[in-house]
């Protein structure tokens, strides 16, 4: 399989810390119960690094993900991406981040079912107000990118999983992203899909793109070069 | 890329799209069929009233009403030299009477005067309505053993000679007709129970007819009683000349008369002196109409003074029925359906949008911003909402046109036209009670603001459930949103 890879600067971002989290915690109500997932996250995490963080289930890795894709806001500590307190934005500026600076991976592909392989890309060009040419080339370009040049016209019905996470990650890289948040992205695959994809996010990894990914397979994990773990609401650094 | 998804996500959910908008069609549909009925029905409660009061007419004033029987009922006597007696012995009897109507008063003809001077009143005209009654047939000789009072229950009075008691009735014949006359006013012509009619042949009356003895004839009756133009009708035993013969401009009606003459003529035939039965009101503005009618009544407070719509309730027969059917049942059916469909488009949206979480939060985690995943939901929702009004306007139309080609008839009997109070058979009178209740075709006329309701309602439905489905949706905290999922 040939995989042409995108245009990804990583002069702009490499060994600059993107994201400073300091004393990070967030608190939630679930059903009258107060839940904890994260007491007081202290991270740095730099530009081109492929981190993964793993941990017991349940115990915030989800939680701190939301929290790095701008998603959900830290009940206190400080949490920055660049020059924009993620900690204080309007839901709006949060919007704004997600919509330029963050691509999405999830477990479950979450592809929208009715829309073709194209059209799935296309969704994350959406927010962008790019005119329809530029939007074309880089839907092509990132299907192009994950091997799916020729599959564009499929739905995600007509494609196996792999090839739909694959969709799911042209999805997020379609738009130049300054990091990529990976849940479980390997989660529903089965050995010879993960390799697969793997191979696709070190690529993008080696082109300068820093990857967040919170995953239980330690094969995910070896690939990393950081390596964290997530307990009791707090994390370390596991790299060896 | 908008109308891509919304095209896809309409197409992928079909089952969902064909109930609200089959929904939405059948309230819309009802919506359009009813409003067409009820100014079908409106339409023919005009034509019904027109036929009787005129085109233009605002108010009228009438006399108050009399209890039943307190003008006595019409009465023929028959004196010693009331008929002819032939060689045979055979006596024929003939009388014609010309009485104003009973069961109301009559007016004070200068009350048309007073009408006409009031402020907001731009003509009035006076009208005398009454009945010519003709009893006519042939006594044989009564036998030489005596017999009853021959005119018996016919009411002839019995003469001071006649035998009394015993022997048997020797037989007769005697035909009563009536018909009923007006007395109009011929110099005017834009008001009053004329000036809805059209002349099929000879002319109407005009100002020159005033005191001669000259009628005007409904074509109906003229046509039912071999009368024409040139010829002659005995009205209160004077023949008048046919000069004209009207219909009234709807082809399914009568007019309010059998007979108009001029009013002058009218009163002095039925020797009534200078009074009149209705007074026909135009107001100057139809703003003015109330006031105008306030205004009569406090000037005039013995008469009863109608507006258009309070006559339009006096509309009886099933023109009444289906009005209120219309009224009640259908709007009230138009207005359950389409809240049931709104509410079904509503919850079928908000379910969507529950169903569609995982979506709609991904959509959120990738960029997109609240105003956009509205936008996207709600034109889901006008789509679909389109879709059965589109469909709606094709069923209501065609609903229309199927009751256009059935044409249904209705009857209507307008109140004026009212039955005779009092008499009845019985010591030589008779009632002349004269009901005329007209058949009129129902038509569902089309008028352009209806299709603009519709296709308004239909696009205000889905909004609606748009703006419900868009509220829900623009709640999702993505975060949530995909941890509920998760």
């Amino acid at each position: 399989m040939t995989i042409t890879r995108p245009h990804i600067d990583p002069t702009d971002s490499a060994a600059q810390p993107i994201y400073r989290l300091a004393g990070v915690a967030k608190t939630y109500q679930q059903k009258k119960r107060v839940v904890k997932p994260l007491t007081g996250v202290d991270l740095e995490i730099r530009g081109g690094d492929f981190v993964t963080i793993q941990g017991p289930t349940g115990g915030g890795k989800s939680t701190l993900l939301q929290l790095l894709g701008a998603l959900d806001r830290p009940t206190s500590g400080r949490m920055t991406l660049g020059d924009t307190d993620l900690a204080g934005a309007s839901n709006t500026a949060l919007g704004a981040v997600r919509a330029r600076e963050i691509g999405f991976v999830f477990q479950g592909f979450n592809l929208i079912p009715t829309l073709t392989a194209s059209e799935n890309v296309d969704m994350g060009l959406e927010p962008l107000g790019l005119d329809a040419a530029e939007r074309r080339v880089r839907v092509a370009d990132a299907l192009a990118h994950v091997g799916l040049a020729d599959r564009a016209d499929h739905r995600p019905g007509e494609l196996s999983g792999g090839q739909q996470q694959r969709v799911a990650i042209a999805r997020a890289i379609a738009k130049r992203p300054r990091v990529l948040l990976a849940d479980e992205p390997t989660g529903n695959l089965d050995e010879s899909m993960r390799d697969e994809i793997l191979d696709l996010l070190q690529a993008l990894n080696d082109d300068g793109l820093t990857l967040i990914v919170v995953t239980h397979d330690s094969a995910v994990a070896r690939r990393a070069s950081r390596r964290l773990r997530l307990e009791k609401g707090t994390i370390r650094d596991i790299t060896r | 890329m908008y109308l891509t998804y919304l095209r896809r996500e309409l197409s992928g959910r079909t089952k969902q799209t064909a109930i609200v908008a089959a929904g939405l069609a059948i309230a819309i549909a009802l919506v359009i069929i009813v409003n067409a009925l009820t100014a079908g029905v409106r339409d023919a409660q005009t034509q019904a009233l027109e036929s009787v009061y005129g085109v233009g007419t605002d108010l009228t004033v009438a006399g108050a009403q009399q209890e039943p029987g307190e003008d006595g009922g019409s009465r023929f006597d028959f004196g010693e030299d009331g008929g002819a007696t032939a060689e045979d012995g055979t006596t024929t009897l003939a009388q014609s009477q010309l009485r104003t109507d009973r069961g109301r008063t009559t007016l004070d003809a200068a009350t048309v005067g007073t009408i006409s001077a009031l402020d907001g009143v731009s003509s009035a005209t006076g009208a005398l309505s009454l009945t010519n009654s003709t009893f006519s047939g042939e006594l044989p000789e009564m036998p030489a053993d005596g017999g009853t009072n021959a005119a018996g229950e016919a009411g002839s009075a019995p003469a001071d000679d006649a035998p009394q008691g015993g022997g048997g009735f020797g037989g007769g014949s005697f035909d009563v007709d009536s018909f009923t006359v007006l007395g109009i006013d011929p110099a005017v012509q834009t008001v009053g129970p004329l000036s809805s009619v059209s002349v099929t042949d000879g002319r109407a009356l005009d100002a020159d007819d005033a005191g001669q003895n000259v009628a005007v004839l409904d074509a109906t009756y003229a046509t039912s009683n071999d009368l024409a133009v040139g010829g002659t009708v005995d009205v209160g035993g004077t023949a008048m000349e046919i000069v004209g013969l009207v219909s009234s401009s709807s082809s399914s009606t009568d007019t309010a008369s059998n007979v108009y003459i001029p009013l002058d003529v009218a009163q002095s035939l039925a020797g009534v002196g200078d009074v009149v039965s209705t007074v026909y009101v135009q107001a100057t503005t139809a703003d003015g109409i109330a006031a105008v009618q306030s205004e009569i009544e406090s000037a005039v407070p013995d008469a009863t003074v109608s507006s258009q719509s309070d006559l339009a309730s006096t509309v009886s027969g099933s023109l009444s029925s289906a009005t209120s059917l219309i009224t009640n049942l259908g709007t009230w059916l138009s207005i359950l359906v389409l809240a049931v469909a709104v509410v079904l488009a509503v919850l079928f949206t908000m379910s969507g949008v529950s169903r569609r979480t995982r979506e709609f939060g991904t959509l959120k985690a990738i960029g997109w911003s609240n105003g956009r995943v509205i936008r996207q939901v709600a034109g889901e929702s006008m789509v679909q909402g389109l879709i059965g009004g589109a469909i709606g306007l094709a069923i209501g139309l065609g609903g229309i046109l199927a009751i256009n080609i059935i044409a249904p008839t209705i009857s209507a009997a307008p109140a004026a036209t009212e039955a005779g109070a009092g008499g009845g058979p019985g010591g030589g009178r008779f009632a002349s009670t004269v009901q005329t209740a007209t058949d009129i075709t129902l038509s569902a006329p089309l008028t352009p603001w209806v299709l603009v309701a519709a296709v308004g309602l239909a696009v205000s439905a889905g909004l609606v459930a748009g703006a419900f489905g868009g509220w829900r949706a623009a709640r999702l905290s993505p975060a949530e949103a995909l941890r509920s999922v998760a």
